[in-house]
């Protein structure tokens, strides 16, 4: 560790120090300052780690897969330097980094995880070289800020030149957009998927990103559709077609509200695994971190192990109790996630009590237009379980005119911009022992989240 | 009595429906209903050749410039000679961005290579290198007085009006065709073309009741007119972008 890495360690500890005195998670600022003091630092500190860094990117599902991974790492016994607080950018990844170095630069930990947005991926990985890079899916997310999806797709391709020498890329071969990745030059794929009949537990959904051949443009032909794009396609005039996984889940059962239950098969064998959280996008997610600890070489137990003790991201969808009363929350920033988190949310029995928040914040995407492309008509479709819907945020009233012509009843609907005050309102509106559902975009999470812990009813964000 | 029909195409629903565009198909046919109109949904797909003059009203969305060139060629094709027949007989169009560009004679890339179409109405569209990305708020004299159309734009191309078209609007706040001569959109007989998604009918419900009208006109002669509906919550989106956006 050279002079310059180890001061710019001091003063990026210095400066967590400090945002932490000022009452702020810090997750950013932090590795920020400390690149100006030395550019070198995140490359210098990512090279430690023994059993090398492991990187998860994709559109949804990278913090819970990440979560899942960190899991099963403990479960080995490793020492995990994690950007947890969810902070993906090159400041964020730096900050984690800073934070699990000793003030003499050296970073004693096992491995490295690190979440990374799609956009930051080429860059990010020039300087860490990572051993593994897991690609969870391709959805249209916030197409303001990366122009489109292709472009996207593009990007993450570009991150996985800079594998280290063996590296694997760990790919969603359900997903054509991310198994196509596999035919890079250099890389080398090592690809999960659904074997299992899922035509009972999803609807079709609207948001159709990938449906057409990512080669020629032709519409697939699929023998099965698990979820949003997700499935076992073929295109009817190139070819081109669903690599076979090497890790997969071939039988599903008791998927409920509460959790779900797979067959997984790995090279290294197989093993039932009961997940403690619900949706069948956590399968998916479930499959990838498998598949990431396949590529380290991980066992199958342990693997098992990690996965079931994984329990819900905080905010990504998490239980909280408030005094008497409960607090659902889920991250909604695209529609296939936000059509995932209807059906968990239609699935209970409970009657419905909803607040969505929309914020349109650099963070959440500035164009809201994704609202139209989610399915809310399947929620208007049972509107006699739903007691009612509080929009808040910067764009409540647009979420409101959604709702109104997804088909709800209007009476049902209300318009507070505050999210304060509107979870406030819910849970005033609730019974005691009642479920008040909050859905937010990711800096409307933020908000309401300080709402919460500073009532005291949860860990503040960089404790979880 | 029975509900007039009202016959509503989509064209390249399966390409064409980037930044929730979708949602005009929703408030057109929801807006139908509301009004007392029988609206039916036909999807124009890739290869399918239609004749445009069968429907009332006709939205083409936005696309991925992936699939523009694609789309393009089966428009020359199968269905640019129908449509430019249609808007001349009066068809009600609404033709957000990638379709816009399609109603005129060009796109021509940043990186020089041209993509053609029909050139039903005489505009052309040049790629720059910078997307003009943000909220648009626009004037426009198409309502018997001036009202305010709000949107959100995303888009490389920088679109040129011929001599003899009108724009849609004039721009209060954002770029609108190119970023330079302050127009936004065309309007064409009972065609209108906009760089503006959100999607555009949503908190625009006068522009949606105009081409419902328009659409009703054409089919029925003038026997049919729509109402008003009650519009407090759109309209308070509305309003909410231009509080925010419009200073």
């Amino acid at each position: 560790m050279n002079l310059r890495s180890r001061l710019a360690v001091w003063v990026g500890k210095g400066v967590v120090t400090a945002t932490r005195m000022a009452g702020r998670g810090g997750t950013s600022l932090p590795g920020a300052v400390a690149r100006k003091v030395d550019p070198d630092l995140l490359r210098n500190l990512a090279a430690q780690p023994r059993e090398g860094v492991v990187a998860v990117t994709g559109t949804n599902g990278k913090t819970t897969t990440a979560k899942m991974l960190s899991s099963i790492f403990e479960a080995a016994g490793y020492g995990v330097a994690h950007n947890r607080a969810g902070a993906n950018l090159i400041a964020g990844l730096t900050t984690a980094f800073i934070q699990a170095a000793g003030w003499t630069g050296r970073v004693d930990r096992t491995v490295g995880l690190m979440e990374i947005d799609e956009a930051t991926m080429p860059r990010a990985c020039q300087e860490i070289r990572p051993r593994a890079v897991v690609v969870t899916n391709f959805f249209r997310d916030q197409l303001d800020r990366f122009g489109e999806l292709e472009h996207t797709v593009e990007l993450v391709a570009r991150g996985l030149d800079h594998l280290a020498a063996g590296g694997r890329a760990v790919l969603n071969a359900d997903d054509p957009n991310c198994a196509r990745l596999g035919a890079r030059k250099g890389v080398e794929p090592l690809y999960y998927g659904l074997e299992a009949d899922t035509a009972s537990l999803c609807a079709p959904s609207q948001t159709a990103d990938a449906r057409h051949c990512v080669q020629c443009g032709h519409p697939y032909d699929y023998s099965a559709l698990h979820y949003a794009h997700l499935g076992k396609y073929q295109c009817p005039q190139c070819g081109h077609r669903r690599p076979e996984p090497q890790v997969y889940a071939d039988r599903l059962w008791d998927v409920d509200a509460r959790g779900s239950s797979f067959h997984l098969v790995t090279p290294a064998g197989d093993c039932d695994v009961r997940l403690q959280i619900p949706g069948l996008y956590n399968v998916y997610n479930a499959l990838a971190a498998a598949a990431g600890a396949v590529a380290l070489g991980l066992p199958l137990s342990v693997i098992q192990k990690g996965l079931e003790a994984t329990t819900s991201q905080f905010g990504r969808m998490e239980r909280i109790a408030i005094g008497d009363r409960q607090v659902f929350m889920a991250l909604v920033k695209n529609p296939a996630g936000f059509d995932s988190v209807i059906q968990t949310v239609m699935q209970a029995e409970a009657r419905k009590n909803l607040v969505i928040a929309i914020n349109d914040q650099y963070a959440d995407g500035t164009d809201i237009s994704w609202l139209w492309d989610v399915d809310f008509e399947a929620l208007a479709g049972h509107q006699d379980e739903i007691n009612f819907v509080i929009c808040t945020g910067q764009r409540a009233e647009d979420m409101a005119v959604r709702l109104k012509y997804a088909g709800l009843d209007v009476a049902k609907l209300s318009i507070e911009k505050d999210p304060a005050l509107a979870v406030k309102q819910g849970l005033r509106y609730i019974q005691p022992g009642d479920l008040l559902y909050i859905l937010p975009t990711y800096t409307a999470m933020l908000q309401i989240r300080g709402l919460i812990a500073r009532q005291g009813h949860t860990k503040k964000y960089w404790e979880v | 009595m029975e509900r007039p029909r009202i016959h509503i195409g989509w064209l390249y629903p399966e390409y064409m429906n980037l930044y929730g565009d979708r949602g005009n198909i929703i408030v057109l046919t929801q807006r139908s209903r509301w009004h007392g109109l029988d609206p039916v949904v036909t999807q124009v797909r890739l290869g399918e050749t239609a004749d445009f003059r069968q429907f009332d009203l006709l939205m083409m969305g936005g696309g991925q410039d992936r699939e523009q060139a694609l789309i393009a060629e089966d428009f020359m094709k199968v269905k640019g000679n129908s449509l430019a027949e249609a808007i001349e007989d009066g068809l009600a169009v609404l033709a957000v961005c990638g379709g816009y560009q399609m109603l005129g004679k060009y796109f021509k890339t940043h990186t020089g290579e041209m993509i053609r179409f029909t050139g039903i109405l005489d505009l052309w569209t040049e790629g720059g290198q910078k997307r003009m990305i943000g909220n648009c708020i626009i004037e426009s004299d198409l309502f018997g007085g001036t009202r305010t159309i709000v949107g959100f734009e995303n888009h490389s191309g920088r679109t040129y009006l011929g001599k003899g078209l009108r724009p849609l609007g004039r721009v209060v706040k954002g770029y609108g065709n190119n970023g330079s001569d302050r127009t936004e959109g065309v309007i064409y007989k009972n065609t209108v073309g906009t760089y503006l998604h959100g999607a555009i009918l949503p908190k625009n419900p006068h522009l949606a009741d105009w081409l419902i009208q328009r659409a009703l006109d054409r089919r029925y002669g003038g026997e049919v007119k729509i109402g008003r509906l009650n519009d407090d919550l759109e309209m308070r989106a509305h309003e909410a972008i231009i509080a925010r956006f419009g200073k």
